[in-house]
């Protein structure tokens, strides 16, 4: 099969399952709530304040929820040595990282439009820049977290306590995407900036790491 | 081998004690910033020297990818090590310059944030290590090397960025430029000395990195043969 069709069979392989069992997203979604719930008790704030604190509350939340999903991402291949089958087959490495990384931004991307109205609701937010220009940035930010975060996920599953290893090693390499997300939604929801140099920042970060990922992942799925 | 090293260390100390000399005594003090400018000694050298580790790393995560040999593996475990060490030095030297010169502890500034994220990176990177399981230790620490490296010029790109579009509180300090000669001369040898010091360090670590993989793979081989350590 080529790295294409292979990518494709395993995506919808793990959309159905999502689609039946809905694990990854309900948890995702019921703690991304809690986040949202709980900044807004301990923040109050008003419609002025909470246009410049926006950028980082959504995206702090949408990345502690996006973890949730991450960490699940390779666990259900453990089980069974599926991973070890796959390994031994001929397809594409890469095939399996792609299907994964794309199904994991279609859950955090799904998540995003289902938690948008809920942060406009709370924080009676309002945006005076052009929302499609957010679009673009939500879509690049959750790729740069989404790429990482899948790569990383494969190698902390092979340590010890794996579910905390995950944001340990996530969240140092993310800082220059997250500043750039954030900073590019503020800037947006004020209307003070243009957020171009953030927005070509990200695409520079998904263009470099996804390259790196993709050299790199054949040798974390056979260290041995 | 074993006479070369320790002829180098016995050089490093000599070297480490003169350049001490130069910096603390021999080198002019600073007109606007008086003694606690002397600190520069110390921190620039450090932080050259935790790059020059971080580098080293890299390099030898890289080969390890390519070779699996693993004593560039043992080498890229000992470069990390000691370069957090200096970086922490760095980072724990930089405030007490600031505080009496800049007025303030810290500055979300280009080079303090990049440093700052560059030791969270590669303290992460030895918590992997740490926390690895067996044999995947190297492939796994080689890879989150790669992607620290790769991260480091985005990082300081951003926060440049991030910086200027803020007016920030205090820029500058010391700065290469219109060097003192005394002052300069103080100054390189100190980062001869600290560079000296860091490849000591990196030495011993990896050796004591080797002895453990000894070790391990001793256990191994009397776990397979079914006896009892």
């Amino acid at each position: 099969m080529t790295t294409l069709a292979m990518t494709r069979a395993t995506l919808l392989k793990d959309l159905r399952m999502e689609w039946r069992s809905k694990d990854a997203i309900n948890s995702m979604l019921f703690f991304a709530l809690l986040v949202v719930v709980i900044f807004s008790f301990a923040f109050n704030p008003t419609a002025e304040e909470s246009r410049r604190i926006a950028g980082g509350l959504v995206w702090v939340a949408f990345l502690f929820a996006a973890v949730v999903a991450l960490n699940q991402t390779w666990a259900r291949e453990l089980r069974n040595q599926v991973l070890d089958a796959y390994r031994v087959s001929p397809a594409p490495p890469n095939a399996l990282f792609l299907a994964k990384a794309i199904g994991n931004f279609l859950f955090v991307v799904v998540l995003e439009a289902l938690m948008t109205p809920l942060f406009v609701v709370f924080y009676d937010l309002r945006s005076i820049g052009p929302v499609w220009q957010l679009v673009v940035v939500a879509l690049l930010g959750t790729w740069a977290l989404v790429v990482n975060g899948t790569f990383f996920a494969a190698l902390s599953i092979r340590t010890r306590s794996r579910e905390i290893m995950l944001p340990l090693i996530l969240f140092p390499i993310s800082i220059p995407a997250l500043l750039a997300m954030v900073d590019a939604t503020t800037s947006i929801l004020t209307g003070e900036a243009s957020p171009d140099f953030w927005i070509k920042m990200l695409a520079v970060y998904d263009v470099v790491f996804t390259a790196v990922c993709l050299l790199l992942f054949e040798s974390v799925l056979n260290a041995e | 081998m074993k006479n070369i090293f320790i002829a180098f260390v016995v050089l490093t100390i000599a070297l480490l004690a003169y350049s001490t000399y130069q910096g603390l005594f021999v080198a002019p003090t600073e007109q606007t910033m008086g003694e606690v400018q002397r600190i520069f000694y110390y921190h620039v050298p450090s932080a050259w020297t935790a790059g020059v580790c971080f580098f080293v790393n890299f390099l030898a995560s890289l080969f390890y990818l390519w070779k699996r040999n693993l004593a560039s593996d043992a080498l890229a475990a000992a470069s990390a090590e000691v370069g957090v060490m200096f970086c922490t030095v760095v980072l724990i030297t930089g405030p007490i310059w600031a505080r009496p010169v800049w007025g303030i502890w810290w500055t979300w500034d280009a080079r303090l944030t990049t440093t700052l994220v560059l030791w969270l990176i590669y303290v992460s990177y030895l918590v992997l290590r740490r926390f690895a399981a067996g044999g995947q230790t190297q492939v796994l620490a080689a890879a989150l090397a790669i992607f620290g490296f790769v991260d480091v010029p985005i990082v300081y790109m951003s926060i440049r960025w991030f910086r200027t579009q803020h007016p920030s509180p205090v820029l500058g300090g010391g700065e290469n430029s219109g060097l003192d000669p005394a002052m300069r001369h103080a100054f390189f040898w100190n980062l001869l000395s600290f560079t000296c010091v860091g490849i000591v360090l990196m030495v011993i670590r990896y050796r004591l990195q080797k002895a453990e993989e000894q070790v391990e793979s001793a256990h191994a081989a009397v776990a397979l043969q079914g006896g009892s350590r």
